[in-house]
């Protein structure tokens, strides 16, 4: 074999390994994604928008809050810059999923930038807490979680943008799924740390902004509120860590 | 709106939303060592991260109006007692889900 398909089967011997493991890992999302996708895809087709607008929105914003307040900002005065800064401080709180995945995206390749691209709330709080089996290749489990949540959110915007409106099934509240996902993940997370400092760091403070500043506002107030507490404790935390190795 | 300036709000909101996932990654290069300071940060950030992400799917429960995020703290319950009990993802997170949408179809 030259060096070429020696590549390619090493490769191919990664791939589908990994994503045997990151499909059971994503079902969860898959049902969350769909039923908020249609419900996206719906509500698009009931401003007035043909389904091509979710769909092609769902594939390239793919932040899911984002794109329910941008089908509002649609059927308001034209204001680029607007919906520009809007966007920012929607989505700040992507800068630290950056930070917390600067270490686990290393080294895995030309995958990153669509890694980088499909970095969504759901993608970051699977890789970032995942335990990968050891034989598994971390940067193409990494990969697939991300690619299937990406489908599963344009297949559910497609499906509600082109079907919405023949809908008979009472859906109503399967949105939560995704809060079970994620306070599922805490936990899991909870049980395998050894201090739990930094997650009721997270969750204390985000409450306390939350009751200060309400739904829209809480996230900047608690980004910058986590990162001075952390700051403020990192020689006691840094400590911990020496003792725990 | 017309169609182009669609086009270009959704242009602008796909720009902010790449700007907030691709800057930490141009900041700290992966070729450079990355300052220990951030380093910390990434050890310690996910965990309250998650906190973070726990609390946003609450953000739109008012307690003073509708239900008063009763249905919303009964689902969480559900979900974090079985969770602690049987440790199956899958269980935790479906009878939560049903739960909660019984009580919002059918009580509240």
């Amino acid at each position: 074999m030259n060096k070429v398909t020696m590549e390619n089967s090493v490769n191919q011997a990664k791939v589908l390994p990994a994503f045997r493991v990151a499909l059971p890992a994503t079902i969860p999302i898959f049902a969350g994604f769909t039923f908020l996708g249609i419900a996206y895809g719906i509500l698009m087709n009931s401003l007035g928008f043909s389904a091509i607008y979710p769909i092609l929105m769902s594939l390239l914003i793919f932040a899911g809050s984002m794109e329910f307040v941008a089908a509002n900002l649609l059927l308001m005065a034209f204001n680029p810059l607007n919906a520009l800064l809007l966007t920012l401080m929607v989505n700040a709180r992507h800068l630290f999923y950056g930070i917390s995945m600067l270490e686990k995206y290393r080294g895995v390749g030309k995958k990153k930038p669509y890694m980088i691209f499909g970095l969504c709330d759901e993608s970051f709080a699977i890789n970032s807490t995942a335990t990968i089996p050891p034989q598994i290749d971390k940067g193409w489990y990494m990969f697939f979680v991300t690619v299937l949540n990406h489908f599963y959110w344009v297949f559910g915007a497609a499906l509600g943008g082109i079907f919405g409106s023949y809908l008979t099934f009472n859906t109503e509240g399967l949105e939560f799924v995704m809060t079970a996902l994620f306070i599922v993940i805490f936990i899991e997370q909870w049980m395998k740390e050894k201090g739990h400092h930094s997650s009721l760091i997270g969750l204390g403070l985000s409450v306390l902004c939350l009751i200060l500043f309400g739904g829209t506002n809480f996230i900047i107030p608690a980004m910058i509120a986590i990162l001075g507490v952390l700051t403020l404790m990192r020689s006691t935390l840094q400590k911990d860590e020496v003792k725990a190795v | 709106m017309s169609t182009a300036q669609h086009i270009i709000t959704i242009a602008m909101i796909v720009l902010g939303t790449m700007l907030t996932r691709f800057i930490p990654f141009i900041a700290f290069p992966s070729d450079k060592p990355t300052p220990k300071y951030i380093q910390y940060l990434g050890k310690v950030l996910p965990a309250a991260v998650i906190g973070l992400l726990v609390v946003y799917c609450f953000k739109d429960v008012r307690l003073t109006s509708g239900s008063h995020g009763i249905p919303e703290l009964i689902g969480a319950v559900i979900v974090v007692v079985l969770h602690f009990w049987k440790k199956n993802m899958f269980i935790s997170i479906a009878a939560g889900t049903i739960a909660y949408m019984f009580l919002v179809q059918m009580v509240f």
